[in-house]
């Protein structure tokens, strides 16, 4: 078995608010291998996001907390640790990278400055070495003439460039674990390419893993080893990215594949729908989250939540479907529609 | 004028001045939109593509006459729509309308469902109170929303729904004609295939003609039956959909295509990454706007600007070497 760095168990986080607990995500499970990459897949207010703070234990300043479970980052559990504690391991061993590079860059220093802080932080180095450094690392994330660069401050450069340097600030302390929480979803086409080969040839350079957060189907296949499917704060559907795209298993993954057109097939006709809106976290439907979007929806989807239920080995779905005490017999006479694409 | 064009487009500009200095003088000039022609069928989806910047948005408003053109003609059914004024162009509105982008932004929060949506109905039509109520319910069942809930603020809808109240609002005088402003490309994904499918029955039902403005370029596949594509202010190819996304011509267009993640993991990628940054549309770069990033520039590209034409089997397409002539040379 291959080592696993980030180790999450049965998480669940939430909010405190007036009128009780809100809980974002729950029962969540999920591990990262070394090198590798997991996306965490969903529509907003999956509980994407949440994870990620979790993780980061910046879910503290916004009025979060975690609730149950636990983190395990190279054999030390997070969820335990206290923020000075934390505030070792943020942007050291564990960075971040947010959407919308404009607002991660504060606009009143230069480019230089802001790679430089996390280094003299937590390298210990001095200000001319750290300098050094800001440039070496400009160059790695491949921003041209970085000697001139390196002086300039954000609004000088384009939004593709901004978020390389946000990029060059994560990386510049060698983390053994990149968060990516949508990197490439304010960006264009053409910019979105160039972060993900950047990001991929990152990677292989130098061997961190990286938890990429997206909405985005294609995004996922390019970039994942293994994928899990978030849905109202649980994860649905888990497995290598082949499988999950190979046999899309749960009702909610197969309905997010066949409701996004292609760029070959047909066009023109009638899209496929998941019927309904996403629910709101404090409103959520009894038995099976997705029940009321389900086209397969059963009585026992509707009574009793789901449990986890091995699909194939190393592919998992939360669903009815795959479980003898769901009837999973009586589902597998009825036919299935075939996934398009 | 062709009959059978609802929308032409004679070589529309649109310059933004930019002003510095004590005396707030004219220094330059961001060139929006530059030279642009097209011509859109009655009933047809005209899809506009391109990354921000490109300055679709802005044509986009130039054609329903929200900028005034710097230069060119926007002919609406044969009248160019610039010139008129007064009780012409309230007419005109009735015939032109928008759906923009942003469903949180484009309602105003303090205003009733119903009154968003008849308002179009109060300043254009005389209808009384009840009619108008009338109305309203027609349209929200039209768009599948619960007319009963048209007494709320629009805060207590989802975003797939308020943008189904803007599509609401914007169909109520029965336009001919709908600029879609990136429509759907707020919504998350399955509420988009819903919006979309919503816009293809309108467009079925009430003989809609669209200019569909987005940059999800699936999206715009599927929807439309003609795809222009724009670089920095210009047009660089304008091609029936099928051919654009099966054969593109511009470089420009190959690029864009192949940069589009695939939902398979299993696929081979075979990507154009284009080098650098969109240039400034202040400052565009000489001869063709595309040739510092163009993987197949030649010394002619960067001197002598190719324009939009029309080639014998009918593609439009502004480049001097479009992609199936580089065999034969």
């Amino acid at each position: 078995m291959e080592e696993k760095l980030l180790e999450i168990e049965n998480l669940t986080a939430g909010f405190l608010t007036v009128g009780g607990t809100v809980k974002a995500t729950e029962h969540l499970s999920i591990s990262i291998e070394k090198g590798k990459t997991v996306c965490l897949v969903g529509e907003s207010g999956s509980g994407k996001s949440v994870t990620s703070l979790a993780v980061m234990r910046l879910i503290d300043y916004n009025g979060g907390a975690i609730l149950e479970g636990s983190i395990k980052f190279q054999g030390e559990d997070l969820a335990k640790k206290s923020q000075d504690e934390m505030i070792r391991i943020r942007g050291n061993k564990i960075a971040m990278i947010f959407q919308d590079p404009m607002s991660s860059l504060n606009p009143v220093y230069t480019i230089g400055d802001q790679i430089a802080e996390s280094i003299m932080l937590h390298r210990k180095k001095g200000k001319k070495e750290a300098r050094k450094m800001a440039v070496d690392m400009l160059r790695l994330v491949g921003i041209p003439a970085p000697e001139i660069r390196v002086k300039q401050y954000p609004h000088e450069l384009s939004g593709g460039m901004c978020q390389r340097v946000v990029i060059a600030i994560a990386l510049a302390c060698d983390p053994s674990l990149l968060i990516a929480d949508e990197p490439t979803t304010a960006l264009d086409v053409t910019v979105q390419a160039q972060i993900l080969d950047l990001l991929r040839s990152l990677q292989k350079e130098l061997g961190m893993s990286i938890l990429l957060i997206t909405h985005d189907m294609g995004v996922a296949a390019e970039m994942a080893d293994r994928i899990a499917v978030m849905y109202a704060g649980i994860i649905v559907e888990e497995g290598s990215a082949n499988e999950i795209f190979a046999r899309p298993s749960h009702p909610y993954t197969e309905g997010l594949l066949k409701s996004v057109p292609g760029l070959e097939g047909a066009r023109g006709e009638e899209l496929y729908t998941i019927r309904g809106n996403i629910p709101g976290l404090s409103q959520l439907p009894e038995g099976c989250r997705f029940h009321p979007r389900c086209p397969y929806a059963k009585d026992i989807c509707r009574e009793k939540a789901p449990p986890v239920m091995a699909v194939t080995e190393d592919h998992y779905a939360s669903c009815w479907m795959y479980s003898e005490e769901g009837g999973a017999a009586a589902w597998k006479n009825e036919t299935k529609p075939e996934v398009s694409r | 004028m062709n009959a059978e064009y609802v929308l032409e487009l004679r070589g529309v500009k649109k310059y933004f001045p930019i002003r510095s200095g004590l005396l707030n003088r004219v220094v330059g000039q961001v060139k929006a939109v530059d030279d642009v022609s097209l011509s859109i069928r009655k009933g047809e989806t005209f899809g506009l593509v391109g990354e921000s910047g490109c300055g679709k948005s802005t044509l986009g408003r130039v054609v329903l006459n929200l900028h005034k053109a710097t230069e060119g003609e926007v002919n609406f059914n044969g009248t160019d729509v610039q010139k008129l004024a007064g009780s012409e162009l309230r007419r005109l509105r009735k015939q032109m309308q928008i759906i923009f982008q942003d469903p949180f932004g484009s309602l105003n929060p303090r205003f009733l469902v119903k009154d968003i949506i008849g308002e179009p109905l109060r300043l254009h039509e005389r209808m009384t109170e009840r009619e108008i109520d009338k109305r309203v319910v027609e349209l929200m069942e039209l768009v599948g929303l619960d007319a009963t809930r048209r007494n709320r603020y629009p805060n207590e809808f989802s975003g797939g729904q308020r943008q189904r109240i803007g599509i609401a609002r914007a169909i109520a005088l029965n336009p001919e004609f709908i600029v879609a402003d990136e429509a759907v490309s707020a919504l998350d994904v399955s509420v988009q295939s819903q919006v979309i499918n919503l816009l293809m029955k309108l467009q079925r039902e009430l003989g809609l003609t669209f200019l569909f403005i987005a940059h999800g370029l699936n999206v715009v596949r599927h929807i439309s039956d003609r795809v222009g594509v724009m670089y920095l202010g210009k047009i660089v190819e304008i091609a029936p959909t099928e051919e654009l996304f099966a054969k593109p011509l511009h470089p420009y267009t190959a690029a864009l295509l192949s940069a589009i993640p695939r939902p398979d993991p299993t696929r081979k990628r075979e990507r154009i990454v284009l080098q650098g940054d969109v240039p400034s549309p202040a400052n565009p770069p000489s001869g063709c706007r595309f040739h510092p990033r163009c993987p197949a520039a030649k010394a002619k590209c960067s001197v002598e600007e190719p324009l939009l034409k029309e080639r014998e089997d009918g593609r439009q397409i502004a480049c001097h070497f479009p992609l199936d002539e580089g065999l034969a040379q």
